[in-house]
């Protein structure tokens, strides 16, 4: 696989919430966070809930800005959200006023008028994630997988050399989850994107990413990298896998709670 | 039940069919609609098909009784004082006969409206955005629209009556202040509530202060926007027929409060009949236009 994107370093990472009452602690959501992501990886979070993994994709993103510390794509510092790395969030939040086409046109709108160009792209992201045929839905008519899948393509749309995810399957059934795993795997494959999906489920973590960060409780720190040695696509219900997970669940701690 | 109303419709025409009268438009008009509704209800009793009709139906011929009621009241029996309640020939008489004049004044008046309404719309918009959005300016403007929002803009006639050159001027101004502020409030709670979601969404998109709050603060305030202005169009409405009774030399608030003082009483009823069709019309065209704009609310409540 060709990267077409540059490195993600994270240095020194702090971030604390300065607290609003004067008798509680201010919160330190990470902590000396240091990791290095490579052009095109697809790596997976994982860690106890409420530890910071959305805190870290966010100051990834750009949307928070770190206390201490900073994260570089290539030689660049990030300093604030820019079109080059996408965040599907939790919930897909699209824009309920705009149909599911024009959720997907929204971050090339803003850019200027569509070209002939952008209509084709458009089409092709919404054969991409399955929505033909619900271009003109408004996102109350759709299902949750279905506003997963629109939320992927409007972040998508940019052609982002990053793509952050952040749980954003969690509320979904198995089987709608198992089926947008593969979707984005299929994306990853064809766009060369590098991913980092934050996730509470073992099992997805390790059949999606290539390395697994397990993380610490709060404050988060990057506990252990777990390298997923395994061929796509992979059989969830392989020797291998199942050790993975087992290791993966060590770490984590999960075995004495 | 198509037959039941066709009673009541039979019944009432021929109620005042038999009945001698100087004006002949209100006979007219029960002809009319008598024939109409025969030949509805012949075309529905063959196709079953004319859905609206069957629906309307029940009221429109139970509306018919009642004017049929109040018709035996006054011209009939005379139950009733018909100075104060003339009857239903003499309001429609003069409803015709005064047409002219009565639609020029609705001229004015709505002409009146629009313009308060654009002037206040607009400016309500802007305000509520502004302190919706940019605490700076929150600091500033709040108190001001808190101190004068909340003035009837009724109270302000006199003063603006006489502080204005003319009082087409005077009014329009104070229709603008109505519209302004509930547009204003609710603009603003709209913007104030925009889900920080949908602004970090953005963000993500690389979108611009301008395009987060024209591309997404906006049409996320919409539902709260149209509640605003239907506050708005209500409290002009009110404003209009008070400057008009009060002062201004024209309008159907003039007309109708002119007739009262020369005992015009049909003419009266016949301005408010006008007065009730065209703002529930307004209100309906509000609402067509909120129906069109908010499709994408689930169960969105229709007018
Ligand atoms: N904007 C904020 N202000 C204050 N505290 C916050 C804020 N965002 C997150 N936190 C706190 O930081 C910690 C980590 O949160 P988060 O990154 O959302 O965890 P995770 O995604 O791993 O569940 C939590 O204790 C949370 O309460
Ligand atoms: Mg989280």
């Amino acid at each position: 696989m060709v990267a077409r994107t540059e490195e993600i370093r994270v240095e020194n990472l702090r971030k604390v919430f300065p607290s609003r009452d004067l008798n509680k602690p201010d919160v330190v959501a990470l902590d000396h966070v240091d990791a290095k992501i490579m052009p095109g990886e697809f790596v997976s979070l994982i860690g106890p809930s409420g530890c910071g993994k959305t805190t870290w994709l966010r100051l990834i993103s750009g949307l928070e800005v770190p206390t201490d510390g900073a994260i570089y794509v290539g030689d660049k510092k990030i300093t604030a959200p820019g079109r080059e790395r996408g965040l599907v969030f939790q919930d897909p939040n699209l824009f309920p006023w705009l149909t599911v086409q024009e959720n997907i046109a929204f971050g090339l709108k803003i850019k200027g008028k569509l070209t002939q160009e952008d209509h084709e792209n458009i089409a092709e992201l919404i054969t991409l994630v399955g929505l033909t045929g619900f271009e003109k839905s408004y996102p109350y008519q759709l299902s949750g997988g279905m506003a997963h899948r629109a939320a992927i393509a409007r972040a998508l749309v940019n052609n982002p050399e990053v793509l952050l995810f952040d749980e954003p399957f969690g509320a979904l059934d198995a089987f709608t989850r198992m089926k947008l795993q593969n979707d984005v795997l299929r994306i990853w494959h064809e766009r060369k994107t590098t991913m980092i999906l934050v996730t509470h489920d073992v099992e997805e973590a390790i059949f999606l990413g290539q390395r697994v960060f397990a993380m610490t409780p709060r404050p988060a720190r990057v506990k252990k990298i777990i390298n997923i040695k395994l061929d796509y696509p992979r059989k969830r219900d392989d020797q291998t896998f199942i050790a993975l997970k087992e290791e993966v669940l060590s770490v984590l701690d999960f075995h004495n709670i | 039940m198509i037959g039941v109303v066709l009673l009541v419709h039979n019944l009432v025409p021929n109620s005042v069919t038999n009945f001698e009268k100087p004006q002949p438009y209100f006979n007219i008009l029960l002809i009319i609609v008598f024939i109409l509704s025969l030949l509805l209800a012949i075309a529905n009793t063959i196709t079953k098909k004319i859905k609206v009709f069957q629906y309307n139906s029940p009221r429109i011929g139970v509306a018919f009784a009642l004017i049929g009621i109040y018709d035996l009241a006054t011209a009939k029996f005379g139950w009733i004082n018909t100075l104060f309640f003339p009857n239903p020939d003499k309001i429609f008489g003069a409803l015709v006969n005064n047409s002219a004049l009565l639609v020029k004044c609705l001229g004015y008046s709505v002409w009146l409206l629009i313009i308060g309404w654009v002037i206040g719309g607009i400016l309500g918009v802007i305000t509520g955005v502004l302190i919706g959005w940019s605490t700076n300016w929150h600091y500033w403007l709040d108190p001001f629209v808190k101190f004068l929002g909340p003035i009837p803009p009724t109270v302000l006639i006199p003063i603006a009556l006489s502080a204005f050159p003319t009082s087409f001027a005077a009014s329009a101004f104070l229709l603008a202040l109505s519209m302004w502020f509930p547009v204003t409030i609710l603009t603003n709670s709209g913007v104030a509530s925009v889900r920080i979601d949908y602004l970090e969404v953005a963000d993500t998109m690389g979108a611009s202060t301008i395009q987060k709050i024209f591309k997404v603060a906006l049409p996320a305030s919409l539902p709260s926007i149209f509640v605003g202005l239907f506050n708005g169009i209500c409290a002009s409405f009110i404003t209009l027929m008070v400057a008009e009774m009060l002062g201004v030399k024209y309008g159907l608030g003039w007309y109708i409060n002119w007739q009262r003082e020369i005992m015009g009483y049909a003419n009266v009823y016949a301005g408010l009949i006008v007065l009730a069709i065209a703002f529930s019309l307004i209100i309906t065209i509000l609402f067509r236009i909120r129906d069109h704009f908010l499709k994408w609310q689930e169960g969105l409540i229709k007018w």
